[in-house]
């Protein structure tokens, strides 16, 4: 009897949501793959027509596909790696008492809560080639003036930057709490033993804090893999196609040129690809804590 | 002790200009939106000017601005509490009856693009005649909502001690009494968390409004936007904008700093 009300309640309290799940989450993602597979141009007024894994193979002879899939990687590194790589340096500088800590860590807070399309339009106003604050101080120190979000070599560190200035106090405050919590011993008998700090650091802390890092690692790669607002508000993909990522290239295909079929299977190819790259970073998060 | 005195003192000048870098940035789009059109052209730009309200005075009388935030106020509200209607029980049930296999979907379904939600949602939205409203608005929104507050209220649930329950459950009150009238007021903290944390999402959410708002519906960061295809000229208003619309995720951010990252971070330690 109390087993069976157990179930019941397990159900009954769960079951509202799950079901709202199926209908908002899991359909949409039925119906992808089942659009995927089909041709549709939705303004010419005709239904969608079967086409089987064409619009895959489409993708694989598609030059804007591999050009979307480099800028994809090269900012998705550039931005996880100078965001992991300055995240744990602060990390590791703030990880002492001092006065005012809490404040830092509350300013460190403001980039991750702000909305994603101001930002990008006050750092598109920042690159501006005349009167960004950026190319001034740049002339200010007797440098040339670049020409930033216009130059189709320059476009994706700039992209970066800005997505580092936002992300990396993630990266720091996740690390940072890490820090904090660890246990002293193994700290004071390295101490006792004579470490440096350089050596402590580099054979206890990090090793002690890397499945924070690559908790960070992987909230960051999901979201950084899939950016688009960042991106969309600053370049729209430009110049050219410079800066188009995968998502930008899905938004495109589906929303400027209405293929939804073409639109959906890359929306398949860009799950796969963040699917794939969390896989992988939890399996080396596993091998790291056993 | 001259020696630690500078020491201490290089510490903390290290230590300002690292958090001058996220400041620098706000300080410059306020500052941008106090200054004239005339000054924001101003070549080299000015340091010292007279400031004067009246980017911010016409943002809001001219682009319906009022409304927008009105909009965006609407959709992430309906959201949240839709959410937690839903989520709260199914967060209980999942953390106590350790349902994983759910919790690990609600993860994937994190990685799922955006966009591979938006294309059905648009096609459906577009023959309903309901692109334009808060109900495809809210729709959309808590997809990203409801998994969020869910995962999150796990981790507070599975905190809480099962003899809580227990004892309640002796005194005969049913699992809805227990929870509503235990459960629910000892993780309140994270119900405030989730629901602030779920609110900023909706406000900051780009995308989905982009695609399926319009005239009546548009929400800030779209307004936003919008806004700088034809005034791109006019930085003070613009800047005067983007600062009006990221103010209140960082205002509600004071009150969460405590908890904020290790509610962005619960979802994904475990899955």
């Amino acid at each position: 009897m109390g087993k069976i009300m157990k179930n019941r309640t397990k159900y009954t309290f769960a079951l509202p949501a799950l079901l709202l799940m199926v209908i908002i989450v899991a359909f949409p993602i039925a119906y992808n793959v089942f659009m995927s597979l089909h041709v549709w141009f939705v303004a010419s007024g005709s239904g969608p027509r079967w086409v089987g894994f064409k619009n895959y193979i489409t993708i694989l002879f598609d030059k804007r596909f591999w050009n979307s899939i480099r800028v994809t990687i090269l900012f998705t590194t550039g931005a996880l790696g100078g965001e992991i790589l300055i995240g744990v340096l602060l990390a590791l500088f703030f990880n002492r008492n001092f006065k005012g800590k809490s404040i830092i860590k509350t300013i460190f807070l403001f980039p991750i809560a702000a909305t994603p399309v101001a930002v990008s339009l006050i750092w598109a106003m920042m690159y501006n080639y005349d009167l960004g604050i950026i190319n001034v101080l740049l002339k200010a120190v007797g440098l040339p003036p670049l020409l930033w979000l216009a130059d189709p070599k320059l476009v994706i560190p700039a992209l970066v930057i800005t997505d580092v200035w936002q992300w990396t106090p993630l990266i720091l405050l996740i690390v940072l709490a890490n820090l904090e919590s660890l246990p002293s011993d193994p700290f004071e008998s390295a101490k006792v033993d004579g470490a440096s700090t350089f050596q402590t650091i580099l054979f206890i802390t990090l090793p002690m804090v890397k499945p924070a890092i690559i908790v960070a690692a992987m909230i960051r790669s999901i979201d950084a893999i899939k950016t688009f607002d960042l991106i969309y508000v600053m370049t729209q993909g430009g110049p050219n196609i410079a800066s188009e990522n995968l998502n930008l290239y899905i938004f495109n295909q589906g929303f400027s040129y209405f293929r939804m079929g073409m639109a959906s299977a890359l929306a398949i190819v860009l799950f796969s690809i963040v699917m794939a790259v969390n896989v992988f970073l939890a399996i080396i998060r596993n091998k790291n804590t056993t | 002790m001259r020696k630690s005195f500078i020491k201490t003192f290089l510490f903390y000048t290290c230590i300002i200009i690292i958090a001058i870098i996220p400041l620098i940035v706000f300080l410059w789009m306020f500052l941008t939106g106090l200054k004239t059109q005339m000054d924001n052209l101003a070549i080299p730009p000015k340091i010292i000017f007279s400031p004067t309200l009246e980017n911010f005075k016409s943002v809001f009388a001219q682009n319906n601005f009022l409304k927008y935030l009105f909009n965006s106020f609407v959709v992430a509200t309906f959201a949240v509490a839709i959410s937690l209607l839903f989520g709260l029980p199914a967060a209980y049930s999942i953390a106590r009856f350790k349902m994983q296999k759910i919790g690990l979907s609600l993860l994937i379904a994190r990685m799922v693009p955006f966009i591979s939600y938006l294309i059905p949602w648009f096609i459906i939205f577009r023959r309903l005649r309901l692109v334009d409203t808060y109900i495809a608005l809210i729709t959309t929104h808590l997809i990203i909502t409801l998994p969020f507050i869910i995962w999150i209220m796990v981790n507070f649930f599975e905190n809480v001690p099962i003899s809580l329950e227990e004892a309640a459950r002796i005194d005969g009150c049913t699992y809805l009494q227990v929870f509503i009238r235990i459960l629910i007021p000892v993780v309140r903290n994270g119900i405030f968390t989730s629901s602030v944390l779920g609110f900023i999402f909706s406000w900051n959410q780009f995308l989905f409004s982009l695609i399926l708002s319009g005239n009546r519906t548009m929400t800030v960061p779209v307004a936003v936007f919008k806004f700088i295809s034809y005034e791109e000229i006019n930085w003070g208003g613009l800047a005067a904008a983007a600062t009006t619309i990221t103010l209140p995720p960082l205002i509600l951010t004071l009150f969460i700093q405590k908890h904020m990252i290790k509610g962005l971070t619960s979802g994904a330690v475990k899955g």
